[in-house]
């Protein structure tokens, strides 16, 4: 049962991957976006990391996507997604792309099914995923935690910055 | 698994509301009435033009403090067992964000006029 | 959740599709419910706002007007269908549907009264959260798939105000899960009924001041109804919306009205509970069954939404993002800071 379930998440991410590269209007490759969102939301769901499930869709599904709809909205790209300059550079893409999928699969290699931490299934399902991910987040991991607050004052200060001789 | 059920019948719920109101109701177009509305004026120029940069400002402050509280949460709900250690981690998180916070507000980043 | 993965694993299966339909039953009751609630919080505005300005409201049809809201109903089942030209079509009909959808699978996670929630998540405060923060694609979008200038701008503003306001709200919450350590509606309800107070809108009142002025800006209400100023944007985002479509729309910001409410009831008012002290004094009170307290508290907030929509003008957009930004989000900050102090000390 859980293999289907994945199976189907698995494959229905795969497809609406494509279907956001393939469509012609910005906004709609938003829309399978989100859609393709939820579907992983729906595999972390799978992996008993129900808090990590809840972070897809609030941060990516409802934050970073809003952001995205915000600049094709700005821009209002109509016309320009049909010049020729947007399409003939794919032997590059294709390269890149082939080049990523062989770095992928020779990783693939050290790929290891047997290590075992202290949280084991149970003991996550025990204390509950978002427990669990706080005490070893504020504890164990303090200083990336930290890290973490420095990157998100260079998004603010980017942010506003590049924007500031507009805001006037 | 009850949500993704409740998920398919609110859209199933959705979705056979609009149907059963297709069966029924009129349907008598002519290109006055799919005009659209602008006070009774004919529409001039594109609807969906170029708008202020602000939004884009205030979208990109919206990721950064959305994934600030989504930092809160677990922490929010170990309080009890990493106490005093876990505030002081947090306050040192919140002071950060709080300088670009300022910085965004001296800069009038939230200014509309 | 989790639960009921693995019970869908074992052999034996009939079980299963006995729970699967119990659940049903329980959702189609829920939601028959909510929207029976719907029509008639439509009609219980118009009737409150009527005398709060010395007017009778509606009554014409029925006694007292009661049957309006099945009359509007019937109105815009059988109203034209009218799909502006140039529209962008899929979105267009998708939409109300997300709109409507996002508002309603809120309440799937709603502890109502002890033991009915239809999914008892451990994450059920997050969901809220996601799920809300989804609806606002339903009004962007039909914003920008109707292919006028009053929805394409409704929209925007919709998009950025709730998004300015959505922070404010997840952080005024951070202060009761704090307080109850668990993300679990059921928990957090349980968390309140052993505090003195009984609830956690005493200890929590700043956290519940800035949740109650978020959820009002979040559902899009009056004073903060700016996407759908009828007097700048005639309609806002669904101005070109009609019949059914503007139905599922007009049922979605009432469904997210009563989200919020019961949200609010669940995190702050102590949700089926009675506080202990009132039952100490008033001991039959504690016969009256749960449901009847969580729907008395949820009416009280629904009737304090029609108050304010009664009372206050409508913010400008400038102040709208200053009360957000600026008065807001410090606010919730310092409010986790003091129950932070408060935790440790104690």
């Amino acid at each position: 049962m859980v293999e289907l379930f994945f199976g189907y998440l698995a494959g229905a991410v795969v497809v609406l991957s494509l279907l956001v590269v393939f469509s012609r209007n910005a906004v709609h490759s938003v829309l399978w976006m989100l859609l393709m969102f939820l579907h992983m939301a729906g595999l972390y769901l799978l992996l008993n990391a129900e808090f990590l499930a809840a972070t897809q869709v609030i941060v990516y599904a409802g934050a970073i996507l809003v952001l995205f709809l915000f600049v094709i909205m700005l821009l209002n790209i109509t016309e320009e997604m049909r010049l020729e300059q947007f399409t003939v550079g794919w032997p590059m893409g294709v390269s890149v792309s082939l080049g990523v999928l062989i770095a992928m699969l020779a990783a693939l290699s050290g790929f290891r099914t047997d290590l075992k931490g202290p949280w084991s299934i149970e003991a996550v399902e025990r204390t509950t995923h978002t427990k669990a991910l706080g005490k070893v987040l504020y504890t164990e991991y303090m200083l990336p935690f930290e890290i973490a607050s420095l990157v998100l004052l260079v998004a603010i200060v980017g942010a506003v910055y590049l924007a500031k001789k507009r805001l006037r | 698994m009850p949500v993704v059920l409740f998920l398919l019948i609110a859209a199933a719920f959705g979705l056979g509301a609009l149907m059963m109101g297709g069966l029924f109701r009129l349907r008598r177009p002519y290109p006055e009435k799919l005009m659209p509305y602008e006070s009774g004026i004919d529409p001039v120029g594109e609807p969906r033009q170029r708008f202020s940069v602000r939004f884009y400002v205030i979208a990109m402050l919206f990721v950064v403090f959305d994934v600030e509280a989504v930092f809160m949460y677990p922490w929010a709900v170990v309080f009890d067992r990493i106490g005093l250690y876990a505030f002081v981690e947090m306050l040192i998180f919140i002071f950060v964000l709080l300088v670009g916070y300022l910085y965004a507000w001296k800069k009038e980043a939230f200014r509309w006029e | 959740m989790m639960k009921l993965f693995e019970l869908l694993i074992q052999p034996g299966s009939f079980d299963i599709l006995l729970d699967i339909l119990v659940v049903v039953l329980k959702i189609a009751v829920v939601i028959a419910v909510v929207m029976l609630h719907v029509a008639y919080a439509t009609y219980f505005e118009r009737k409150v706002i009527g005398h709060m300005q010395v007017r009778m409201g509606p009554r014409e049809v029925g006694p007292h007007g009661l049957l309006q809201p099945v009359a509007d109903m019937l109105k815009l089942f059988f109203k034209e269908d009218i799909i502006p030209a140039r529209a962008d079509k899929p979105v267009f009909y998708l939409a109300p549907v997300i709109s409507l959808m996002a508002a309603l699978s809120s309440l799937a996670v709603i502890p109502f009264f002890d033991g009915f929630v239809i999914a008892d998540i451990n994450i059920g405060l997050l969901f809220i959260l996601a799920v809300s923060s989804l609806g606002s694609y339903g009004i962007v979008l039909s914003g920008w798939a109707s292919n006028s200038k009053y929805s394409f701008l409704g929209g925007l503003r919709s998009m950025a105000q709730v998004i300015s306001y959505e922070v404010a709200m997840g952080l005024s919450l951070v202060g009761v899960m704090i307080m109850a350590g668990s993300l679990n509606l059921t928990e957090i309800v349980r968390a309140q009924a052993s505090y003195p107070a009984g609830m956690f809108a005493v200890p929590q009142v700043l956290g519940f001041f800035v949740f109650i002025v978020a959820a009002i800006a979040e559902t899009n209400r009056a004073p903060f109804d700016l996407p759908e100023a009828e007097s700048e944007l005639v309609a806002g985002y669904f101005v070109e919306y009609s019949g059914m479509r503007f139905a599922l729309f007009y049922a979605a910001e009432y469904i997210g009205m009563i989200v919020m409410g019961a949200l609010a009831v669940t995190c702050f008012l102590g949700g089926w509970t009675v506080p202990g002290f009132v039952t100490a004094v008033l001991p039959f009170l504690e016969h009256v069954p749960g449901v009847v307290w969580f729907i008395g508290k949820l009416y009280f907030i629904i009737f304090f939404y029609y108050w304010i929509r009664a009372t206050l003008p409508r913010y400008r957009y400038d102040q709208l993002m200053n009360i957000g930004w600026k008065i807001l989000i410090p606010l919730a900050l310092v409010n986790i800071l003091i129950t932070g102090i408060a935790k440790v000390i104690l």
